[in-house]
């Protein structure tokens, strides 16, 4: 049996799983939708663990990084990024 | 967000000046809307040049492009050149321009003759015919102009929306609060929604000024109408210290307000503004745009002991240090 993949970014207030969500992004490799920039202004989840409790697999949480000397008060990406997915099976082509 | 209503503006000589309570809201979101300023009849005299001759019958965008690219209406502009020599005078731009209310913001923002660094059309197909007329029918990835840029000067961008945008026309979506995160360009193409980001929707003849580093993107066109946006980078040839009018400006209060333990009778909108949290912003790095914010204050105030709520004169204290 063929299968897809699904992935959901969703980026965290802090670290921790169980914080709100403050942005996200989808991507369907199943092809039954076509997520792009721009389309919801409301979260699909409240927080990470409200995800993880809708069957969504995590698979990469970003790392805590020291903060370089001299630039303590940089801001610039997303800092709490984490990576879920989902598998769907397909048919087989005949 | 907040919309700007001209009249609110202070009369500098002959042109209307932004307001401490205005700038405020720029070094704190990086955005400005004033809606409704451009005249119809310039709108329609904009519009009407752009369109001419063909209309808006091309078929694919880079057709469009070609004939537009063409057009007189908006000239070919070497960059560096001062604004008050970009548009000569019967240019509908030249007359934009010259609105006091578009010289006063200008000049609050980026000083009386600021420098030209580009402009653009940018147009965006209705969905009417978008099969045949274009494959992309997708909105813009997010991400910030030009490149990392990481001056405390700043340029602004104004947006010009010619014709009245509704939801469906997919106006210009941006991140309020992002100006200030030092990001490569579309290096955030990835993020594709952020609570708390706002389309714009607007009335014909509605202005936005942008500061250079706000996140945006183009929203997909899902109208039957070609969206049309014109938009210029203007950079300051001067520090950008005090040229709004500046008359309510108290940077260092007698008095500053309590904080944590507040005290709800003490009234300051312009703290208010400054220290007001984007949905968006984590918890941790909110409080860093926060101090970003007040080194941004600090720049176009003149005062390098501006400050609100403590937090950088307690980041500052020495004492006691060799």
């Amino acid at each position: 049996m063929a299968a897809r993949q699904k992935v959901l970014v969703l980026y965290l207030a802090t670290s921790a799983l169980d914080t709100p969500v403050v942005g996200w992004a989808q991507y369907d490799g199943f092809g039954d939708s076509k997520p792009m920039t721009g389309d919801e202004d409301v979260p699909p989840y409240k927080t990470g663990v409200d995800a993880l409790r809708d069957g969504w697999r995590l698979i990469q949480a970003s790392p805590l990084v020291s903060h370089v000397s001299g630039e303590e008060f940089r801001t610039d990406y997303l800092k709490y990024e984490f990576f879920f997915e989902q598998w769907y099976s397909i048919e087989p082509k005949l | 967000m907040s919309r700007v209503d001209c009249a609110v503006g202070v009369s500098m000589g002959h042109e209307l000046g932004l307001t401490t309570l205005q700038m405020a809201e720029f070094v704190a979101r990086g955005v400005l809307a004033f809606e409704g300023v451009v005249p119809e009849a310039l709108n329609a005299r904009f519009l009407e040049q752009l369109r001419a001759p063909a209309g808006d019958a091309e078929r694919t965008l880079s057709q469009a492009y070609s004939r537009l690219i063409h057009n007189p209406s908006i000239p070919k502009i070497s960059p560096g050149t001062s604004l008050p020599d970009c548009f000569q005078s019967g240019n509908c731009l030249h007359d934009i321009f010259a609105l006091p209310v578009v010289k006063g913001m200008i000049r609050s923002l980026v000083g009386d003759a600021p420098i030209f660094d580009h402009h653009f059309l940018h147009l965006t197909l209705g969905a009417g015919t978008e099969m045949q007329r274009t494959s992309k029918a997708v909105s813009q990835h997010n991400h910030q102009d030009s490149t990392i840029d990481p001056r405390q000067a700043f340029d602004i961008q104004l947006f010009y929306f010619p014709q009245a945008v509704t939801r469906a026309m997919g106006g210009t979506r941006y991140i309020p609060g992002s100006h200030l995160r030092r990001v490569s360009e579309a290096a955030i193409a990835r993020y594709q929604n952020i609570v708390g980001q706002e389309h714009v929707v607007c009335p014909a003849g509605s202005l936005y000024v942008f500061h250079m580093g706000l996140w945006h993107g183009a929203g997909r066109n899902q109208s039957n109408e070609d969206r049309y946006l014109y938009k210029i980078r203007l950079g300051p040839n001067a520090p950008q210290v005090r040229l709004w009018n500046d008359s309510d400006l108290v940077t260092q209060p007698d008095s500053p307000r309590p904080i944590f333990w507040t005290d709800p009778n003490h009234k300051d909108p312009v703290a208010n503004q400054l220290m007001a949290l984007e949905p968006w912003f984590e918890a941790d790095t909110g409080r860093l745009e926060l101090i970003n914010r007040l080194k941004l204050w600090r720049y176009i105030t003149g005062d390098p002991k501006a400050d609100v709520d403590y937090w950088l004169t307690r980041v500052e204290n020495e004492w006691g240090l060799p």
